[in-house]
């Protein structure tokens, strides 16, 4: 026995170091209480429900424990001879069920609660795609600019391979974040344009799979501005776990200037699409796309990982007719990893890493496509 | 066996040993043969898929990405979930059908023996086929155990085919299994052996068979339908074509839910014979064991979309499914209360399979309670595809259905070889087990309540300390099973005489056999007067 107390002691032991080694970090234990009404029910479910868990679990084990520890042969016990009681069965059937029953009640209520979407103030269309996030503002006014973005990670490569120190808010961080009111209700219409993908911040208790060729809908009331976080949670393939969704919540009325500013943007985004671009233009900022959306696939020096993910450098595609890498650009390859960017990038930027891919990684066709080019092709529906 | 039997009825008398070399092996319709190539098997693929999760875990240690790339990762997280399921945990229970099952009822061998054969040779081709994707051009399977459409059929590496054709194989396998057991059981009892006298494993197994049968060629049907869109252009999952993404985590889940019974049905069987005999006191409550699993077993066909809580069901059907899963609380409280209750006054001694049995009851209770907790919908919106789940299915997976089978291989191993395995060491694999487990599966709890998504190969930096401790944990784990290895390898090869009854309190026809059980038992009916209530 005193073996088995010493084993005992050296793993505490070793777990005491363990726990002090990386004592720098968070330690966070629980589900957060959130920032809506739904997510605090839903926390004080988690909770009730732990507690008589908690509670069977102390009863249960505890008889388990006291029989390990009285009635052993060891101590001289002798087996008593019982081996059934239909009364005991009856409560031992029934008093769960009650409990059931107890839990049951409230958790009703919060999922009824949970699922009326109706009377939203905003609307906002999300669509999962591999690997990022659209989403749509849904304007009551129909001749309003549309305001829709992408979003997708902003934490560097170079994080992710450990050449440098990462971020506090590694793997959270996005370039383009959702930007929503507080205080108001905001109904989000979920779908997704390749696989499934689950739209997930844990502040909002909202977790809803966006699904092709079916609108989801959930909804929240904010009642705190602020940074909020989350992540893709269904399996979408690859980088699944480089999808994440950052949330801003802003006051409603500079909400409201924010969103003003966006339809002004898009409105010049408009007016570009219809300018110039320099080819030195189209090259600098074909880079940057590049190391946005590519990388991951491509790799940085453009190889990529044959035979799944090919190589740009010598590709008859992005090397031969422009409109062939334009429409590989804009409508993906059916069947394969490489997505459609015709609606996830602007006539801009597709018309500059078109360019780029056909001049950099040693291509050099030394030709490029204009913005109202590509624009075209996109509206020709081709 | 019996072809050969009536060939030499003239000489009877003569003993009919085990033919010699591979051939033994290859042609052997002899039960304990065919249980022995189901559990060497299903250790193997054991430590197979264990070495995939210790990739898993390595990638994990840390934050960033320092082993393998995603598209690997994801691999290996699929990978692991389908050898553990269908190539250690089934085939484990199979085998100890196969080995025990005759043994209980005082039957002389498994009713279909050439099937037998059959369904156990085909396996090691299922996983050949299914492993050897990982060396094909685009790698193998990436879409998760659960492969869900269209990520499993439109977006889907080349290899899924060879995945469908490996499944189509071990379902075969396990439906030749299924109808063995039924036929056996409901065919060859030994006179005396009535339904309600049959040991709580054989029951469990005739339970699960039956479920078996329900819920495979659904799972046949749903790899079928992958293979016709991939291959045929139909459009069953695929919206663009009219088809329906969520049909497919209907089909999958009314096959999933009962699989998951499947792996933990015969584990209620086990430990209902191992408690009693080390408390050495009868099992409390065998009447209500059974209705209880045959209740499990019922419920387990109306749960199936609580894995869908998130796809976006009306409401009716969410508290439908809320309310049915929650229902299964209480016939699986009956039986860890009964477990309890048969402890409770008894005179216990803590050998190994004892170990592993009391184990069991408190860390599959721990994941039933977790279960109850996910079943509470609006909470499960939070609990769903994170860490918390992946904690929950290991608690009931892994110190559930596999000490269940740890429990069972030191409980047999004397009856399977004739000589007593080393406790000591057996002591030792149990509580490195019990440390390893419970390091590397309690804090995924934590991860997943504070937010952790599951299937993600590297991770946001507040999650990076108890990663660190579930990996440390996995590892602790995984390379405790070689001094299993060890043990089996040790007792296969010699040690203390095992007697017939090997354990004091044990009860049942197959301590009634000398030990190691001959090659052929029971060819005439065992003496009525053995056969006694459980």
């Amino acid at each position: 026995m005193l073996s088995k107390a010493k084993l005992w002691l050296s793993l505490a032991f070793g777990a005491l170091l363990m726990w002090s080694a990386g004592a720098h970090a968070a330690w966070e234990l629980n589900m957060p209480r959130g920032v809506t009404q739904i997510s605090r029910e839903t926390y004080d479910l988690h909770m009730t429900i732990f507690w008589w868990m908690i509670a069977i679990g102390v009863v249960v084990f505890g008889v388990l424990f006291w029989s390990i520890i009285n009635h052993r042969k060891s101590k001289g016990a002798q087996p008593a001879t019982f081996h059934e009681s239909t009364k005991v069965e009856i409560v031992w059937t029934l008093v769960p069920f009650l409990i059931l029953i107890a839990m049951a009640i409230p958790a009703t209520r919060v999922l009824t609660a949970a699922y009326d979407a109706s009377e939203s103030e905003l609307d906002v269309q999300i669509i999962g795609y591999q690997w990022r996030w659209e989403y749509r503002y849904m304007d009551d006014d129909p001749n309003a600019e549309e305001v829709s973005f992408f979003s997708s990670l902003a934490t560097s490569r170079e994080e992710i391979s450990n050449s440098i120190d990462k971020g506090e808010n590694y793997l959270l961080e996005v370039d383009n974040p959702l930007v929503i009111p507080s205080d108001t209700k905001v109904r989000f219409l979920m779908t997704a344009a390749d696989v499934l993908h689950a739209w997930w911040v844990p502040e909002f208790a909202i977790k809803k799979d966006t699904i092709p060729g079916f609108i989801n809908e959930s909804w929240v009331i904010v009642e705190e501005p602020g940074i909020y976080r989350g992540q893709c949670a269904e399996l979408c393939g690859m980088d699944h776990g480089f999808m994440p969704i950052e949330v801003h919540v802003l006051e409603p009325a500079d909400f409201e200037a924010w969103y003003a500013e966006q339809q002004q943007q898009a409105l010049q985004v408009a007016e570009l699409t219809n300018a110039a671009l320099s080819m030195d233009d189209a090259m600098a900022q074909g880079a940057e796309i590049y190391t946005r959306n590519c990388v991951a696939c491509h790799q940085g020096n453009g190889q990529g990982m044959p035979p799944a993910f090919p190589a740009i450098t010598g590709s008859a595609k992005a090397t031969g007719d422009i409109g062939i890498t334009m429409d590989t650009l804009v409508n993906g390859v059916p069947g394969t990893a490489m997505a459609a960017y015709g609606r996830q990038l602007n006539p801009i930027e597709l018309a500059s890493i078109i360019t780029y891919v056909r001049n950099a990684f040693g291509n050099q066709t030394g030709d490029m496509v204009q913005p109202a080019e590509v624009n075209e092709f996109i509206v020709g529906g081709q | 066996m019996s072809s050969a039997a009536i060939d030499h009825a003239h000489d009877h008398d003569h003993h009919h040993g085990p033919a010699k070399g591979i051939t033994r092996w290859l042609f052997t319709t002899n039960h304990k043969d065919i249980g022995t190539l189901y559990l060497w098997f299903s250790f193997a693929m054991f430590l197979l898929g264990g070495t995939f999760a210790l990739v898993i875990r390595a990638e994990l240690f840390q934050p960033g990405l320092q082993f393998v790339d995603p598209n690997f990762f994801n691999q290996m997280t699929t990978m692991h979930g389908l050898v553990m399921v269908f190539g250690a945990v089934m085939p484990a229970f199979v085998g100890l059908a196969n080995w025990m099952i005759p043994l209980m009822i005082g039957a002389p061998d498994m009713a279909l023996p050439r099937m037998n054969n059959w369904s156990f040779w085909i396996l090691p081709f299922a996983f050949l086929l299914m492993v050897s994707t990982l060396f094909m051009e685009g790698g193998g399977p990436n879409f998760g155990w659960t492969f869900y459409a269209p990520l499993s059929t439109t977006y889907a590496p080349d290899s899924v085919t060879y995945f469908i054709f490996a499944v189509h194989i071990m379902g075969a396998s396990s439906i030749m299994g299924a109808i063995n057991v039924i036929a056996t059981i409901l065919n060859m009892r030994a006179p005396g052996m009535t339904l309600m006298k049959m040991p709580l494993f054989v029951w469990t197994w005739l339970i699960t068979a039956y479920l078996l049968i329900a819920v495979m060629p659904v799972l046949a049907g749903v790899v079928t339908m992958m293979l016709f869109d991939i291959h045929f252009g139909t459009s069953f999952f695929n919206a663009a074509g009219g088809g329906d993404p969520v049909l497919f985590q209907h089909l999958f889940w009314f096959f999933g839910h009962p699989e998951v019974y499947i792996m933990i049905l015969p584990a209620f069987g086990i430990v209902s014979a191992i408690i009693p005999t080390f408390a050495r006191k009868r099992l409390f409550g065998y009447d209500s064991m059974v209705y209880a699993t045959a209740s499990i077993a019922f419920l387990s066909f109306i749960v199936w979309a609580h894995h869908m809580f998130t796809v976006g069901m009306p409401l009716a059907g969410q508290l439908f499914f809320m309310y049915a899963t929650m229902l299964i609380a209480v016939p699986t409280g009956v039986k860890v209360f009964n477990w309890v209750a048969t402890m409770f006054r008894g005179a216990m001694t803590f050998e190994t399979p004892m170990l592993f049995a009391i184990a069991f009851v408190v860390l599959f209770t721990i994941g039933g309670f977790t279960g109850v907790m996910l079943a509470i919908t609006p909470a499960d919106f939070q609990y769903h595809d994170t860490y918390f789940v992946v904690a929950h299915f290991h608690y009931v997976l892994v110190p559930g259905a596999v000490f269940s089978l740890m429990a069972a291989a030191y409980y047999w191993l004397p009856k399977w070889t004739g000589y007593m395995y080393d406790e000591t060491l057996g002591k030792l694999h149990f509580w490195m087990s019990f440390v390893g487990v419970n390091l590397l599966f309690f804090p995924q709890h934590f991860l997943g309540l504070a937010g952790m998504p599951r299937r993600i190969p590297d991770y946001a930096l507040q999650f990076a300390n108890f990663n660190w401790i579930s990996s440390v944990g996995a590892f602790l784990f995984g390379f405790s099973q070689l001094i299993l290895l060890l043990v089996v390898i040790k007792c296969i090869r010699g040690g203390k005489k095992a007697t017939a009854q090997v354990w004091e309190g044990a009860q049942g026809l197959e301590w009634t056999v000398p030990s190691p059980a001959p090659y052929h038992t029971f060819e005439t009916p065992p003496d009525p007067s053995l056969i006694k209530a459980q």
